[in-house]
This record gives structure tokens, sequence and C-alpha cells, in this order.
């Protein structure tokens, strides 16, 4: 090959594992990081206030209203402003992309809760469940295929978020699109692709097989359907 | 035994559902609650669990008043049955079906076995265990959810409309299966319905109630049918109300024929325009007209003493003949109702 520019695998295997901040392998475990913790923390958030939405009809609104304008913001000014709080830092891109899993999820947990049929609710109550356990045993379980519905989008769209971070330097792989930007050079655009869709399959394909897992009987009924 | 005593339900929007309800389910019988949609049937049923709480008046079990009893304590000691049969899709039916011994703390192998047992109590296979609710048929859900009731062998059971949603046949055979159940486990049953045939056939006794929530009449089916109150009960027993009187008459009396039954192959000649001929077992095959001993012409059957006066008209109205064919439990042909033996046995009814 001589002088000429590297190709692209000899590119990958020259910049995998540098040691330094901008090796491919730190940007990815970044980028797992920084996709994983905010989706993570919307489940946390966003079950709690799907439950109360559910429950409390006249919270889920004005409830939803709110999150539907958190959701519409744009993502870089969004970053921007969180600098001003808490820095440079992956803190910065995780609270923003948080935000948007739960504007996602709170529907999806209350769409959940409403796919359990009346009968089946009551049937729960004239059995003796006691409130909680009935949430917990009946009600939690029968919402859980649209909730990891939901899920599957966050993930998703979490992953390929972290990359507009690296307009403020925390982008994981999304560094690899900024440096090719400043120099047209496409192994790393490349490269970045390849890795962000990849990560996103992984993701999507783990959270398929956790819903296959969970609610084995959601594949019995689209068996019983056809 | 369950005791309405002047219980009146008024919901928040000032509905009335409930009116000064007063009547006692006797324990180990069944007593059916029946009446136009919306008469509060469901209502007064759902008092009893206190999944409603009554507004005014006291609902006792064995003498307790149910308000003063924790719900979910009072109801994993009461079954209920619904008409969707409400089975929880996530779980399988062994499971299912051990619910509430799950819920009193039964361990997990116990309650399992529990389970087992009274899929087949229910005449279900026990190979459905592993299933989900889905892959089931309606009425073998429904058959699921009256396993559900019984696991935990409370001695109350609920049910409403539990059969309304399936098919007249599967109906039919639930109905039958009910009432099989009852005369091993004699639970005190409160059954919930809007179909005054069903009323009839499993009630011991029933309870006709009229929209506003009111009790229009409380008797025994045979009494209900002879006798209705007024206009209200008479209409809603509909038209055909003789006929269905017949069901509670005995055939048991009914004068039988023996000498008009012939073996398959025999011939010749008899003054009889009919002949019933059986084949060598004594069951029967067919009836012969004199003007066409060629052919066989259908026939009706029913079995003395089990099956009621209506079943033997039936019988009767099936065959060219016009008689019809009394059978052993074995289904051997025992005699024959002629016409004039049937037309007999309708003119004492009327008038016993
Ligand atoms: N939660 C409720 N709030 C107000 N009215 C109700 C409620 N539930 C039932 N009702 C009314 O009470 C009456 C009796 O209802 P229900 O007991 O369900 O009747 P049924 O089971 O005989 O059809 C109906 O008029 C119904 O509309
Ligand atoms: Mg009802």
């Amino acid at each position: 090959m001589g002088d000429g520019p590297p190709s692209l695998w000899e590119w990958f295997g020259r910049n995998w594992d540098t040691g330094r901040a901008d090796s491919i392998r730190t940007l990815l475990t970044d980028h797992v990081t920084m996709s994983l913790v905010p989706v993570v923390l919307a489940l946390v958030v966003a079950l709690p206030l799907g439950l109360a939405c559910a429950r409390w009809r006249w919270l889920y609104q004005p409830t939803s209203g709110l999150m539907n304008v958190v959701y519409a913001l744009p993502s870089l000014p969004v970053f921007m402003l969180m600098i001003s709080v808490t820095g440079l830092s992956q803190t910065t891109v995780i609270v923003p992309l948080a935000f948007y899993g739960v504007a996602v999820l709170i529907p999806a947990v209350v769409d959940g809760l409403d796919s359990v049929p009346d009968h089946v609710r009551q049937s729960a109550v004239a059995m003796g469940f006691t409130p909680l356990r009935r949430l917990l045993a009946v009600e939690l379980p029968i919402a859980a295929p649209v909730v990891l519905a939901g899920l599957r989008v966050v993930a998703v769209s979490s992953i390929s978020l972290v990359s507009v971070g690296a307009l403020i330097g925390q982008g994981g792989l999304g560094g690899l699109f900024t440096r090719a930007y400043q120099n047209p050079f496409m192994p790393p655009v490349i490269v970045g692709i390849v890795l962000v869709v990849a990560l996103a399959l992984v993701a999507d394909g783990l959270l398929v097989l956790a819903q296959r897992l969970l609610t084995p009987w959601v594949r019995a009924r689209k068996e019983a359907a056809s | 035994m369950i005791t309405f005593d002047a219980v009146t339900k008024r919901y928040p929007d000032g509905t009335v559902a409930v009116d000064d309800l007063s009547f006692e389910a006797p324990t180990g019988e069944i007593t059916v609650l029946v009446g136009p949609s919306g008469c509060g049937k469901t209502t007064s049923l759902r008092m009893i669990n206190r999944m409603i709480d009554a507004s005014e008046g006291r609902i006792l079990l064995d003498g307790v008043p149910v308000q003063g009893i924790d719900p979910p304590t009072l109801r994993r000691g009461i079954g209920y049955v619904i008409q969707q049969a409400g089975l929880f899709p996530h779980r399988k039916i062994v499971d299912n079906i051990a619910t509430v011994p799950y819920l009193l703390g039964w361990d997990r192998k116990k309650a399992r076995t529990r389970a087992m047992e009274l899929l087949e109590r229910v005449g279900l296979d026990p190979a459905l265990a592993g299933r989900y609710p889905f892959q089931l048929s309606g009425g073998q859900q429904q058959r699921v959810g009256v396993a559900r009731a019984l696991a935990a062998d409370p001695p109350v059971l609920l049910m409403d409309e539990p059969f309304s949603a399936v098919d007249p046949i599967v109906r039919t055979s639930l109905q039958d299966e009910l009432l099989r159940l009852q005369s091993e486990l004699n639970k005190t049953i409160v059954f919930v319905t809007h179909d005054i045939d069903e009323a009839i056939k499993l009630g011991d006794q029933v309870a006709v109630l009229r929209v506003g929530g009111r009790l229009a009449q409380l008797a025994d089916p045979k009494t209900l049918l002879a006798e209705p109150a007024d206009d209200f009960v008479r209409e809603f027993l509909g038209h055909d109300r003789g006929i269905r009187r017949l069901q509670f008459v005995s055939t048991e009396g009914l004068r039988l024929r023996t000498d008009l039954t012939v073996p398959e192959g025999s011939e010749g000649g008899s003054p009889e325009p009919w002949l019933l001929v059986v084949d060598g077992d004594g069951r029967p095959v067919g009836w012969r007209a004199a003007a066409r001993p060629g052919e066989l012409e259908p026939y009706g059957t029913f079995v003395r003493g089990r099956d009621s006066m209506r079943a033997a008209l039936d019988a009767a109205l099936l065959s060219p003949s016009g008689c019809s064919v009394a059978v052993d439990e074995q289904g051997k042909v025992v005699g024959v109702a002629t016409r004039e033996a049937l037309d007999e046995a309708l003119a004492e009814a009327v008038h016993g």
C-alpha cells in the first residue's frame, strides 16, 4: 500500500485500541454507557409516573402534554443548555436522553395498563388479590408487551441520538463523524455508522429476546389468532 | 346460607340498581337471579363478595354480615365465575386454576396437584394444563373458569352469566356439567342469567327481578311456571310456559305398551299401523309402517323416569308414528308411549 491513505481495515485495526480517549474501543464503551443509562433511568422514572397517570386519569393529560413538549425539543440546544449545569460530561448527554425516554415510556405504561381487559382485572379482584399484588402479578405482566415495545423504541433512538453529543465532545461513536467533518476521510464515518447500527440491532435483539422469555403467552396468542 | 336483608344499592349518580331486596340463598342449593338487562343482577351478586358495597341493608353469610369481613379474605372464600371467563392471559391453565390456592399461600406443588384434579373434574383433558387461555375454545375457557372458582373448595359460588357467551350446544353441555358437579359438591350457588330457560333448568329456586332492582317473584321453577305472580313475570316467562311446565312432570307413571316391538328381520302382518323394529340388543332401529313394510321411519327416545314429559312429547313429535320410545339408561327399549298414553299423561299434568 505504501504511503497512500490506509484502507478501512487498516484504519480500524490501527485505531481500535490506542489507549487514547479517542480510540474506537473507548468511544464504543462510552456510547454504550451514554445510551444504556438513559434507558434504565427512563424506565425507573416512567414506571411510577405511568402507574400514577393510569390510576389518576386527570394527571395523564397534563403529563403527556408536558412530555410531548420535552420530546419536541431539539437535542443539540438542549445539550448546550445542559452544559451550563453539568459541564462537558457524559451526564450532559444522559439526562436529556433520559427525558426523551420518559416521554415515550409514560404513554407506553399507560397504554399497557389499558390493555388489561376489564374482565381480567375484575376477576382478579373477585379472586381476592390485594391491589398491590394485583398490580404486580396481573396488571404489569399483561402490560409488559406494550411497555417492552416502547422500550425498544427508546433504546434504538437513544443509541442513535448519543452521536449528536459529539458536537459538544460527548458523543461516543459520534466522535468518528465529527472527525470526518473536519477532515474528509471516509473510514471513520463508515466504521461509525456500522458500529452504531450494529449496536442498535444488538440492543433491539436483546429486547426482543427478553420479550420472548418474559411473555411467552404473547406468541401463543399470535399463533392462536393465525 | 346467604341472606339479603333489605339491601339497597344506590350508585353515586343516583341510579338505584337494587331496591330493598330481601331473600335467602339456601346452603347447598342453586339460587338463580334472573331478569332483563339492567335490573341489578350483577350489582346484587357483587355485593355478596363486596366488589360493590351495599348502600343500605345487610348481606349475611351464614349469619355473619359480609360488611365486617376484609374484602380480599372474604373473596378468597367465595368462588366467582364471569361471562368472559376472565382468565389471566399470561398464566398457563394450571396456574390460572391454582390462583386462589396461591393467594392462600399453599405451596406450589400442592396447589398444582389440586389444579390438575379440578381440570379433570370439570371434564377437561389434563394435556391442556400447560397451555395458555388463548389456546382454548370459549367453552373450554369457561370450564377452566369454573375449575378456578372451585380450586380452594369455597362453600359459596357466584356465577354471573357464565354461559351466555358460548354457542347453544356448548351452553347446554356446560349447564349439564354444572348440575352434575353440583350433585357431587353441594355448593351454595348464586347464579345470574337473563335467560329464563337457563334459570328454570338450573335453579332450585329462581328469583325474578324487575328493572329498578326489585324482587318480582321468588319460587321454585315449577311454581314459577304454574303460578307467575304478576303480568311482568308472566311476560318474562314467555309464551310456551305450558310446554316448559312439562319439564317438571315425570315420565315414571307414563303408560307404556310393550306389544308394539318386533325383532329385526321379522315380517308378517299385524293389525297395528306402526311397529317398532329393535335389534338383537333390544335397541330401537326404526318404525315400520304397515302400509310400507320395506322402509324404516325415524324414531325419538326418552329415558323413562329420568327424562321429563317434555322430552317424551318431543320424542313423539320427531317420529311420523306419533309415538315415543321409552328406553332405559343403557338405551334398550322398555316400551312405547302411544299418543293415547301421552294424552292421558298430559291431561293429568294439567289437573295435577
Ligand atoms: N358503576 C355504576 N354507576 C352507575 N350506575 C351503574 C353502575 N353499575 C351499574 N349501574 C346501573 O345499575 C343498574 C343495574 O346494573 P347491573 O347490576 O349491571 O344490571 P344487570 O347485571 O342486571 O344487567 C343499571 O341501570 C346500570 O346502568
Ligand atoms: Mg350483568
